[in-house]
């Protein structure tokens, strides 16, 4: 039999948690809990523990007391916390929680939050978060010891703060590299471990939006990896149970009447996700959306997205006009008018616009699409 | 996080403040250079930062096609190419000015007279994979 990875992972923060309530510090807990995932990938296969959890647990516990049996004095007060009872499921779930908040602690720069949050709490292995982020695993390992000793002196019950979790899973959702670890369902599966954990109306927004956004991936690329635009996607490869469950739980968390951005993002990837044809789009909701989006962050490129669809809902010309009022510099405003120049009756700018954004490109898929935009307007003739 | 290259030119750039060819230099300041180099490296890998570093040998050829059937066809090395790659760094940070400050300390590097050199280093971000979630 082979190890269930997905099992291991899943018990990788509960196991923290306990040791940590026997009175481990976070940094011996989580390295002692690894230490206990890569013997049971070589124990399991012949001998597969009938109570995994456990055997985790006394694993970990035993690696730790290893590790500090040099320091005595530790050792006795260890002895004294180990009587300490399991933890009941609520407790457990509080435990999770309080790792959440540790591993997207403020005072970690992005990279390192994804980094730990994806060792802690997710059970991934340095080597594989080093493979997924293309850097060497040396790297990573300093990555990741230099943000647990950032945090070491952050108390394990001190308040956390939602919204730096929120973003933490956001990245590894939107930014993923391409590798072994399928990232995007990675953060899905922290997303639903958080929202077990946590009742939170921006939890579960978050949630839906990545839902949505999965269900669309066998729609996104052509099999070259040639981005394909939501416009021109074959819905049909659209994923019905992912969609029904992302709205779903966006409908739950808008009843609660906490609005928030994500809820308010995934209210306008829904709308998409509604419409059977990109021509059936209600575009007019969905500016109404990006109003709202507007008003709850002051991020330039909620208008930028809220001047292309107000193009689609009154006419690019009324699209052009929107735009007219942001900064030029915002990334990929050039594409933007290139879209609504086009959509305008003006295919000469268009083209030499689609030939400049793809110049600016922050990546490779996005420069392809636009320059295949400018090669195809000036192809026909019109460019 | 963003991976960015720093390219360093053997020619082409702009002159350096402290630009003496290193056949000029002691041995003793040449050694120095090197280990700044590598300890540069190191602290990037303690930062959690550090890709990768490569050194090019300055002779190139240049080679392509010929047609079905036949073997690529070579040609140089040319003395007079006016831009020469020495080598190059990758670093993987948190923001651009973090990717400036890190190239201007490699480019602090010790040269003749134990003075660093303020080597011209060109920075060039990496195109990264698309996002999920653009709409």
């Amino acid at each position: 039999m082979t190890v269930d990875e997905s099992l291991l992972r899943t018990l990788t923060p509960a196991v923290i948690g306990i040791l940590g309530r026997r009175g481990a510090d976070f940094a011996a807990a989580e390295d002692a809990v690894q230490e206990a995932l890569v013997e049971a990938v070589r124990v399991w296969p012949a001998d597969p523990p009938r109570d995994p959890k456990g055997w985790l647990v006394t694993v970990a516990w035993r690696k730790f007391l290893d590790a500090a049996r040099s320091d005595a004095a530790r050792r006795l007060r260890e002895e004294r916390v180990d009587l300490e009872p399991e933890p009941g499921p609520a407790r457990e779930a509080d435990d999770t929680l309080q790792l959440y908040f540790l591993c997207a602690h403020p005072s970690l720069t992005p990279s390192s939050a994804v980094a730990l949050t994806l060792r802690a709490v997710g059970g991934l292995t340095t080597r594989q978060i080093a493979q997924a982020y293309l850097v060497p695993e040396a790297t990573m390992a300093q990555r990741i010891s230099r943000a647990k000793k950032t945090v070491s002196e952050v108390r394990l019950n001190e308040p956390g703060d939602v919204a730096t979790v929120l973003r933490v899973l956001y990245l590894v959702f939107n930014e993923g590299y391409s590798g072994d670890i399928d990232l995007a369902a990675e953060a899905i599966r922290l997303t639903r471990q958080l929202a077990a954990a946590i009742d939170h109306a921006e939890v579960a927004g978050l949630l839906a939006l990545m839902l949505l956004h999965h269900a669309r991936r066998p729609a996104r690329r052509k099999p070259d990896g040639e981005l394909v635009p939501l416009a021109e996607q074959d819905r049909g490869q659209w994923d019905t149970a992912l969609i029904a469950e992302g709205v779903e739980i966006l409908q739950a968390a808008l009843a609660r009447d906490r609005l928030g951005e994500f809820q308010a993002q995934a209210a306008i990837a829904a709308l998409h996700a509604d419409a059977r044809t990109a021509d059936e789009t209600d575009w007019v909701q969905i500016v109404e959306w990006y109003d709202e989006l507007a008003r709850l962050t002051d991020n330039p490129v909620v208008r930028l997205n809220r001047a292309v669809a107000v193009g689609e809902a009154d006419g690019a010309q009324a699209g052009l006009a929107a735009l007219a009022t942001l900064d030029p510099a915002l990334p990929r405003y050039t594409a933007a008018e290139a879209y609504l120049r086009e959509r305008a009756g003006d295919p000469v700018t268009a083209a030499r616009l689609y030939a400049e954004a793809a110049r600016s490109a922050p990546n490779l898929a996005e420069r392809d699409h636009l320059t295949r935009q400018a090669a195809r307007i000036n192809a026909s003739g019109a460019g | 996080m963003a991976k960015y290259l720093l390219l360093k030119h053997y020619r082409g750039a702009p002159k350096g403040v402290n630009d003496v060819p290193m056949d000029q230099w002691t041995p003793e300041e040449i050694s120095n250079h090197i280990q700044y180099m590598v300890d540069w490296g190191k602290r990037l890998e303690t930062t959690g930062e550090f890709v990768e570093h490569y050194a090019l040998s300055p002779e190139g050829t240049f080679v392509r096609y010929d047609g079905e059937g036949r073997p690529p066809i070579t040609d140089g090395p040319f003395a007079e190419t006016k831009d020469l790659i020495a080598g190059w760094s990758v670093v993987d940070v948190d923001s651009y000015e973090r990717a400036l400050e890190v190239a201007g300390e490699l480019s602090a590097a010790p040269g003749k007279g134990g003075k660093p050199i303020h080597e011209w280093l060109e920075i060039r971000p990496f195109l990264t994979q698309p996002p999920t979630i653009t709409e």
